[in-house]
C-alpha cells in the first residue's frame, strides 16, 4: 500500500473501447486488491458508515473478514442485512451514503465500501454460496406485487421467516428496474441480476410473470379468492413524465423508459432480437439523473453523438458522480444551464431539432437547489434527430385505483408507514418507489425489509 | 408458457388462435387487449381480444401477418406455446359500465375494417348477451370476399350485418363509408358509432360521422412496448391532451383523435421492420442489404 490516503484503484474497461459495446464498464476488485483496500478500514467502534447505509449493513464487520481473506464469512455478514449485494455494490450512490460517512474520507479517500461489497457478492455468485434456507414453513401465504428491489427483498425476508410467498410481476422478466432500466454495462443481467434472483428463488419464493395487478387480477381478489393473508406492494414508479412542450409526440422523441426498455429488457441493441430501436445519429437526452446518464450512454453505444441537456449546472446533477465521470470519459457532451422550449419537427413528423434557452441559477428553491431562471433573449436551436426525455417518473395509478380503501397522496404515491410499511388498508403493506416516488435501489430494499417486518408482526401476532 | 389450443387460418394472411391464459380469460372485457411474445427473442405485440371462454380459461386472438413477428406467430400450430401472454390490458369499452336499460334504448352502429372485425365481435357479442341486440348494426369492410372473416359469428350476434368489399365481390360494393352514408340516407339513425380497423379507415369514418353528427368511438392501434403505461410509446393527441393508448384507451372519442399524427408515428420503425421481414424471408441467404453493397453500413 503506497498511500494510505488513497483508495485502491479499480480496473475498468478502456473508455474508447467500451463506448462501442454493452460489456460491464467496471471490472471490480480481485481478491488481492479487495484485501488491500480492506486494510484501510479503521474498524471504528462507533461506525458512522453503518448509519449511512439505508439497510445498516455491518460494514466494518464484513470488511474485517475481507481483510482476513474470509470472503464467505464476509458474505454471511452482508446477507444478514442485504438480499442483493451484487446489485447494490454496483448501483448504490455510495458517495452520498455509506462512503460519505467514512472517517477515512475526512482526510483522503473514503474506503471503497461499494466495491468491496461487490467483490464479496460476486465471489458468492461465482462460488454458489447461497443464503441459508428456512427450516420451517409457518403456513402463512403472502403476495408480493412487483419483482423489483423492494419486492425481491420483502419476498426474500419473508421466505427466510418461513412464509409461503408468491411474487407477481407485470413484465415477462423479473427484476423491475434492474432489468428494464439499468443497462447491461452497469449491471449485467445474466451474470448478476438473474443469479441474485435465483438466490431468492432458492429460498422457496414462487414467481408469476405476466400478471398486471389491477387488470389480470386485483389485490382484493388475491386476498378474498386466492387465500393470501397479506400483500406487499412494491410496484415502483414507472410512469414517465414529459415536458408538455410542442413537438413531444413527434417521431424520434422517446421517454427514457421506452428507450431503455427497448435496449435493456428487449435487447434491441442485439440484432438477433426482434424489437427494433431507433438509435439516432445526433441525440439529446433531457434531464440529469441516473436514468438520463443511462439513456445517454446507451445511445452512444448505439452509435450516436449524444448531448445531455440539463437546466441546472454540473454541481446540481442528480446522477451519481461515478456515472457522470464515466459518461464524460466516453464522450457524452454536457449542455448545462440549458432548457428545451420546443421540439422542432419536419413536414413528415420527424424530429429535426430543438429550441432551447440558456438558464442561470437564482435563489435556492424548496428542494434546497438553486432555481434555474431563463436568460431573456438567449434562445437558440440545435439540430437533432432524436430526443430522449428523462424527467423522472411517478407511480402508476393502476394498483391504487383498483384496490378498495388504499390511500394515496397528491403525487399518486401510496401512503405507507416508514417503520413497517402499513398502508390505510388492513394487511396491505407497501414500500419502495410506489411510496416515495423515484428513489434508489437500496432505499427500496430497506422499505421491502420494513414491509416484511410489518407483515410478520401482523401475521404472527407479535 | 401459454398453450395454443386451437390455430386456424381464417383468410389469406389472417389467423385465429385460442390460447390458454386463465387469468386473462377470467377478467377480460370487450375492448381490452393482450400483449403476446413468441419466444425468448421475440418482441411484445399488442393484439385485441376477439373472444374468451371463462370456463375453459382460453382467450381468442386474431392476427394478420404484416411483418416478421406476426409472420413467425402465424407459423405456430395447435399445441405450440407462446412464451408470454399478458392481459387483459387497456380499459373496457365504455358501454360495459353503462346502465343496461339506457343502453337498450340506443341504436349502435359498429364498423369493422379488415382484421378489425375481430375486435368488433366481442363487443357485439357482449351486447347481444345483455339483450341489446335489436338495433346493433354491423358493417364489415374488406378488400375482397375471401378476406371477410368471422361472418357466421357476426351474423349470429348482430342485429343487421352488412358486408362490404372494395372490389364488389360480395355484399355492398365499396368502402364502409359509402355504406354508412347509404344507411343514413335510408333513414337510419344512430346514437353512437364504434369503428375499428386500419387508422386510415377510422379517420375517414370519423370525418363522415362528424358531418353526420354521430358520436364515434375508435380503437387506436399505435406502436406499444410494455402496454402497462410505463413508456409512452403509444402516446397520441386526443384533443389538446396527450394520452397513452395502452392505459387511457385503446378506445377514444374518434372526433378528437389526431389521426395524421398517429399514422406518422406508426411509420417510426418502417425501415427496421422492412429489414426484419427481408431477413426472415431470405433466411440464411440474407446479407443485410442488396447483397452487393453490404447494406447501409
Amino acid at each position: 500500500m503506497a498511500d494510505i490516503l488513497k483508495s485502491t484503484p479499480v480496473r475498468e474497461q478502456d473508455p474508447a473501447e467500451r463506448a462501442r459495446n454493452f460489456e460491464e464498464v467496471c471490472y471490480g476488485y480481485n481478491q488481492e486488491e479487495a484485501m488491500d483496500e480492506a486494510t484501510r478500514c479503521l474498524n471504528c467502534k462507533n461506525a458512522r458508515c453503518i448509519q449511512g447505509c439505508p439497510v445498516s449493513i455491518n460494514i466494518p464487520g464484513f470488511v474485517m473478514k475481507v481483510k482476513d481473506g474470509d470472503i464467505k464469512g464476509a458474505y454471511d455478514v452482508i446477507s444478514e442485512s442485504s438480499a442483493l449485494p451484487a446489485v447494490c455494490g454496483r448501483v448504490c450512490p455510495q458517495e452520498s451514503q455509506c462512503e460519505a460517512k467514512c472517517v477515512r474520507g475526512i482526510k483522503g479517500d473514503a474506503v471503497s465500501i461499494g466495491k468491496l461489497e461487490r467483490f464479496v457478492a460476486d465471489y458468492a455468485l461465482k462460488n454458489n454460496i447461497n443464503p441459508k434456507t428456512p427450516e420451517n414453513k409457518n403456513g402463512h401465504k403472502v403476495a408480493v406485487i412487483g419483482s423489483g428491489p423492494a419486492g425481491l427483498t420483502c419476498a426474500g425476508d419473508l421466505a427466510k421467516m418461513g412464509y409461503e410467498v408468491t411474487v407477481f410481476e407485470a413484465l415477462h422478466e423479473l427484476g423491475g428496474v434492474l432489468v428494464y432500466g439499468i443497462p447491461e454495462f452497469r449491471l449485467p443481467k445474466q451474470k448478476v441480476v438473474q443469479k441474485e434472483i435465483d438466490k431468492v428463488k432458492s429460498l422457496g419464493v414462487k414467481f408469476e410473470t405476466n400478471v398486471v395487478i389491477g387488470k389480470s387480477t386485483t389485490i382484493d381478489q388475491l386476498m378474498e379468492e386466492e387465500g393470501f393473508e397479506a400483500v406487499f406492494i412494491g410496484s415502483g414508479a414507472g410512469l414517465p413524465m414529459f415536458m408538455g412542450i410542442p413537438g413531444e409526440t413527434a417521431n424520434g422523441v422517446f421517454s427514457a423508459n421506452e428507450y431503455l426498455t427497448r435496449s435493456n429488457l428487449m435487447k434491441a441493441f442485439d440484432d438477433s432480437y426482434d424489437t427494433p430501436i431507433s438509435a439516432g445519429k445526433k441525440v439529446a437526452v433531457v434531464g440529469g439523473g441516473n436514468v438520463a446518464m443511462d439513456a445517454a450512454r446507451t445511445a452512444l453505444r448505439l452509435g450516436a453523438e449524444v448531448h445531455v441537456v440539463y437546466r441546472r449546472s454540473e454541481e446540481e446533477l442528480p446522477a451519481r458522480v461515478e456515472e457522470v465521470h464515466h459518461a464524460k470519459e466516453e464522450g457524452i457532451i454536457f449542455d448545462l444551464l440549458t432548457n428545451p422550449t420546443e421540439i422542432l419537427v419536419d413536414d413528415k413528423g420527424w424530429v429535426k431539432g430543438m429550441s432551447c434557452i440558456r438558464m442561470e441559477l437564482g435563489e435556492p428553491d424548496a428542494s434546497g437547489r438553486r432555481r434555474p431562471v431563463e436568460i431573456p433573449g438567449s434562445e437558440f436551436e440545435i439540430e437533432l434527430d432524436t430526443v430522449i426525455m428523462s424527467l423522472g417518473t411517478s407511480p402508476n395509478p393502476l394498483i391504487a385505483s383498483t384496490t378498495t380503501g388504499l390511500e394515496t397522496n397528491r403525487r399518486k404515491c401510496i401512503v405507507a408507514d416508514e417503520e413497517n410499511g402499513a398502508t390505510s388498508k388492513a394487511l396491505v403493506y407497501a414500500g419502495g418507489d410506489a411510496v416515495t416516488g423515484a428513489a434508489t435501489v437500496i432505499l427500496a430494499m430497506g422499505a421491502g425489509r420494513a414491509g416484511a417486518k410489518g407483515i410478520d408482526e401482523a401475521l404472527s401476532g407479535k | 408458457m401459454y398453450k395454443i389450443v386451437k390455430a386456424e387460418k381464417l383468410a389469406d394472411l389472417i389467423y385465429l388462435m385460442d390460447v390458454e391464459a386463465p387469468r386473462v380469460a377470467r377478467h377480460c372485457q370487450p375492448g381490452q387487449f393482450v400483449i403476446v411474445k413468441i419466444d425468448e427473442k421475440g418482441e411484445r405485440i399488442p393484439l385485441t381480444i376477439c373472444d374468451y371462454d371463462r370456463e375453459a380459461g382460453t382467450v381468442t386472438i386474431v392476427l394478420q401477418t404484416v411483418g416478421a413477428s406476426t409472420e413467425r406467430m402465424a407459423s405456430l400450430k395447435e399445441g405450440d406455446y407462446f412464451r408470454d401472454f399478458v392481459g387483459p390490458l387497456g380499459v373496457a369499452s365504455e358501454f360495459v359500465h353503462e346502465d343496461l336499460e339506457e343502453l337498450k334504448k340506443k341504436k349502435i352502429l359498429f364498423v369493422g375494417g379488415g382484421v378489425g372485425a375481430a375486435p368488433v365481435y366481442p363487443q357485439v357479442k357482449w351486447l347481444k348477451e345483455q339483450g341489446v341486440d335489436v338495433d346493433v348494426d354491423v358493417i364489415i369492410g374488406s378488400k375482397t370476399k375471401d378476406m371477410l372473416i368471422l361472418q357466421d359469428e357476426m351474423k349470429a350476434v348482430a342485429g343487421n350485418y352488412y358486408p362490404c368489399t372494395d372490389d364488389g365481390s360480395y355484399g355492398h360494393s365499396g368502402m364502409v363509408t359509402t355504406k354508412i352514408e347509404a344507411l343514413v340516407n335510408e333513414g337510419k339513425k344512430y346514437d353512437v358509432c364504434v369503428a375499428i380497423g386500419p387508422m386510415i379507415m377510422m379517420k375517414f369514418v370519423c370525418l363522415l360521422t362528424k358531418k353526420l353528427e354521430i358520436p364515434t368511438i375508435v380503437s387506436m392501434n399505435p406502436i406499444m412496448v410494455d402496454g402497462t403505461g410505463m413508456c409512452g410509446a403509444c402516446r397520441l393527441h386526443v384533443g389538446d391532451e396527450v394520452k397513452f393508448a395502452c392505459v387511457d384507451g385503446p378506445e377514444f372519442d374518434g372526433h378528437l383523435v389526431d389521426f395524421d399524427e398517429s399514422m406518422q408515428r406508426q411509420a417510426l420503425y418502417k425501415t427496421q421492420e422492412g429489414r426484419a421481414m427481408l431477413k426472415l424471408k431470405e433466411g440464411d441467404t440474407h446479407h443485410g442489404g442488396c447483397g452487393n453493397c453490404g447494406g447501409d453500413e
